[in-house]
Parts: structure tokens; sequence; C-alpha cells
């Protein structure tokens, strides 16, 4: 016991001792909810496994000797009689964008014990969540009909079905995940279980605006996944 | 972190909200133009660090965290960047050979 002096009251130590909180008794993190610490090593993890899906797919397109597809052309959309390259995968940012500023808010008022504005913004997060996994089913759909398999494209390289199914499906799972968690906690924040503490079927733990924020780690996660994947699968 | 004790306006949301949009823009706006090259990876790189960066720090707070918990998290990915140099060289390695050998049996 190092700090013997300090009071019982004192819950977070100086800043400053960050190696003296790594190596000290009983835990680290101090300050920190069990839960987004538990969450946030579960987003450590994670950016590991989209690592080495990203770190693969670049050993693929640099040591493929074909040409790879260019994604601006396949992934381009016809409107009118216009190609408009890139089309889709550019709303599909912007609305993944979107439900980040709304789940950032949704964290906000969270804290801020506004249930109304809180579930609303948890809401619109779900509903553009799910507009997300429409569009790439479409976008899925759409390359499947153009003869896109995992061992084979028309475009070039053959790898790059493989590499595609497996980047973008890994993340639509996540956030096909997400979705259906925002829509639970929706339900959680309207029924008002975070103001009364309402224990929850499945863990016994008492609900606390608290897993709004982890929600939210969660979500924004999902979409700095995106940031990575759409600068290098579809901008590169 | 302690309730009460951090203090979120709400001017900052709106204002990475917006930066994340117009970096987005941009980064498409790359495709658009056709940048090719260096500067379109680079291009590509510097905005996807920002939004990253922003989205890191703002959205998931960790701005507001103690130093224990963001090195903890920060850290261990500077392993990735040793993997992708590995890798890289890996894959130059298996391109040279697949050259070569194509060129002795033929494809």
């Amino acid at each position: 016991m190092e700090e013997s002096s300090s009071s019982v009251k004192v819950v977070i130590p100086p800043k400053a001792s960050f190696a003296k909180e790594w190596s000290s008794d009983q835990k680290a993190f101090k300050g920190v909810p069990w839960g987004k610490a538990m969450m946030w090593i579960f987003l450590v993890s994670d950016t590991f496994v989209f690592s080495i899906f990203l770190i693969s797919y670049m050993t693929v397109r640099f040591s493929t000797k074909a040409d790879w597809p260019n994604p601006s052309e396949v992934f381009g959309l016809h409107v009118g009689q216009y190609n408009v390259p890139l089309l889709l995968i550019a709303i599909m940012t912007f609305i993944l964008i979107t439900s980040s500023g709304t789940m950032a808010l949704a964290v906000k008022y969270g804290y801020e014990k506004n249930r109304k504005m809180c579930g609303y913004l948890m809401l619109a997060t779900a509903v553009f969540g799910a507009s997300f996994v429409g569009m790439q089913a479409f976008e899925w759909t759409k390359l499947i009909m153009e003869g896109v398999r995992p061992w084979s494209n028309p475009f070039g390289a053959p790898q790059f079905g493989a590499i595609f199914f497996m980047i973008t499906g890994f993340h639509g799972t996540h956030v096909t995940i997400g979705v259906i968690f925002l829509f639970i906690m929706t339900y959680k924040v309207f029924r008002g279980h975070f103001d009364t503490g309402k224990r929850g079927f499945f863990t016994s733990q008492k609900s606390d605006y608290e897993a709004i924020e982890i929600m939210g780690l969660y979500w924004h996660f999902v979409d700095l996944v995106w940031v990575f994947i759409f600068a290098f699968f579809y901008l590169w | 972190m302690a309730e009460g004790t951090q203090q979120h306006p709400l001017k900052i949301y709106f204002y990475v909200w917006t930066l994340l949009f117009v970096f987005s823009a941009i980064s498409y706006w790359v495709d658009w133009y056709g940048f090719q090259g260096y500067t379109r990876w680079t291009l590509i790189l510097i905005f996807m660090l920002l939004k990253a960066g922003f989205i890191c720090a703002i959205f998931m707070h960790m701005w507001w965290e103690r130093m224990p918990i963001i090195a903890a998290i920060l850290f261990p990915c500077f392993a990735i960047l040793v993997f992708v140099f590995i890798m890289w060289h890996e894959s130059y390695w298996t391109l040279i050979v697949r050259k070569i050998y194509f060129a002795i049996a033929g494809s």
C-alpha cells in the first residue's frame, strides 16, 4: 500500500503517474468503470482482427501479378446516363458518420439523464445503422449479379472477391450486431430502465446511463473501422 | 471517469461532426478528381488519419480519459505497424518469385 497517507475518498490518483497505476495493486485504470475498460479492451482486440484483414488485403494486392480491379469503376453507379464513381460507398460513408454524430449526442444527453433526447438520438442512430446494412446488402447483391465470387471476378485479380466479401462482410456483421443492441438500448432508455436502475435480464447488473457510453464506444469503433476500409479498400 | 467532472459542450460535437463530413467529402473528391500515385495516397492517408483521430479523441472521449487507459489502448496498436512492415516486404518477395516462376513456366 504505497498511498497510506491519502484518504479513502481519493479515487483518482494524479495523472502523471501512469506507470505507477499500471503496476499498482488490485486494479489499474482507476476511476474508469469496469464495463468501459472491458469494452476498450475488446475494441483493441477487434482492432487487431480488422488489421489482420487489411494486412492480408495489402499482401494479396501487392503480390498478385494480375491488375487489381479499379474500385472507382466497380463500385460506381449509373445515375441516368452518367456513371458516378463510388457513389453508393460515399453515401454509406456519410450515413455512418451521421449515425456516429447522433450517437455522440445520445451519449451526451445520456450523461445529462435527458431520457427523451437520448432515446430519440439512439433511435436515429439505429435507423441510420440499419439503412447502412441495407445499402451493403444492395451492394453485395449488385456485385454478385455482376459475377463477383470469392474465387473469381470479371474485373481483374481473382483475389478481389475474397477480400471484398471478407472485409465488408465482417464489418457489416459488426454493424448488424450494433444495430440490434442499439434497438435494445433505445427500448431500455424509453422504458426508463436507466433512471430506475432496473436489473438487466441477462447480466442482472443495475442499468445505468454508463451503458449508453459503452454502446457509443462500440458504435464509434464501427465507424472508425469504416474510415480505414474506405481509405484502403475503396479509395486506394 | 468520475461523473460530473467533465463538461462536454454541444458545440464541440457539432464542430467535429462537420469536420468529419468535410474530411469525407475531400477524400471522395480525391477519387472524383482522379489524383494518382503518391499525391493520391498521401491525401487519402492524411484525411483517414484526421478522421480516425477526431472520432477517437472526441466521439470516443479519449481526449478526456486517463493516461493509463489511453496508453493501454494505443501502445498495442503500434505492433500493427510492425506487422504491416513485415508483410509489405513479404508480399514483394512473393511477387518477385511469381514473376520469375511464371516467366520460366509460362502463364
